[in-house]
């Protein structure tokens, strides 16, 4: 019962949470979004110049944001070490 | 599995899927892809292989230790590379500040820390795919026979 009270309650923080985010969020394609600034023409005009790649996505991939995307390769190394250890666990 | 079409047509495809995976993953820096659509690819050929054939022959293409390597040694590679910039003087994981060669944009052999990340990582998607495959079939398997 006690148990059954303290999940729900942390349910209701998460969600509180969520929801808060949710409402604070800008507006789905307004001009003035965080996201509609100076980078993504910056990444077009210097991408090449920069890295030295083609492909702008490759070269933000690797080189703008190369640690986000040791944290997604370091996310597949946790789940497959994870599976394996619940697979071959019987 | 004992038919003969899909043997057949397979073990024609199986090929031109890999170097298809590996024409991404190495062109990562080039043309769309890179290493994790690549590494998907790649992997998928040997999952192809492994359901036309018998789960035997595909796992000895790639066994648990080679897996391993390859799982360890393309997160551990990331790592390196992304240490040698702080060693050169620059911050992690930096490009051209760290004195990799950038090359003429567009062959082959250019963008510097692009492409030898891709490799590594693009094999390392490849094997996480193949080996989440024959794990969970080997469970299948033991489960029902």
């Amino acid at each position: 019962m006690m148990r059954t009270v303290l999940i729900l309650l942390l349910l209701a923080l998460i969600g509180f949470t969520l929801v808060s985010t949710v409402v604070e969020m800008p507006t789905f394609g307004h001009p003035d979004n965080p996201t509609n600034n100076e980078l993504s023409q910056g990444f077009i005009d210097n991408a090449k110049e920069e890295t030295g790649a083609m492909n702008i996505i490759a070269s933000i991939l690797v080189d703008y944001r190369a640690f986000d995307t040791l944290g997604e390769a370091t996310v597949l190394f946790v789940a497959i070490a994870a599976a394996l250890s619940t697979l071959k666990a019987h | 599995m004992e038919d003969v079409i899909i043997r057949f047509i397979s073990r024609i495809i199986v090929p031109f899927i890999q170097v298809y995976g590996l024409y991404v993953i190495l062109h990562g820096h080039l043309t769309p892809g890179g290493s994790f659509s690549g590494g998907a690819v790649l992997g998928s050929s040997m999952i192809l292989f492994a359901l036309s054939f018998n789960l035997e022959r595909g796992a000895k293409k790639l066994t648990h230790d080679a897996s391993t390597v390859l799982e360890c040694g393309g997160i551990l590679w990331f790592t390196v590379l992304g240490l040698y910039g702080i060693f050169a003087g620059a911050n992690f994981l930096t490009n051209q500040g760290a004195g990799f060669n950038l090359g003429v944009p567009g062959q082959a052999v250019s963008g510097g820390i692009i492409m030898l990340v891709t490799i590594g990582l693009g094999l390392k998607v490849a094997s996480t795919v193949i080996t989440l495959f024959y794990s969970l079939i080997e469970v299948e398997g033991d489960s029902h026979g």
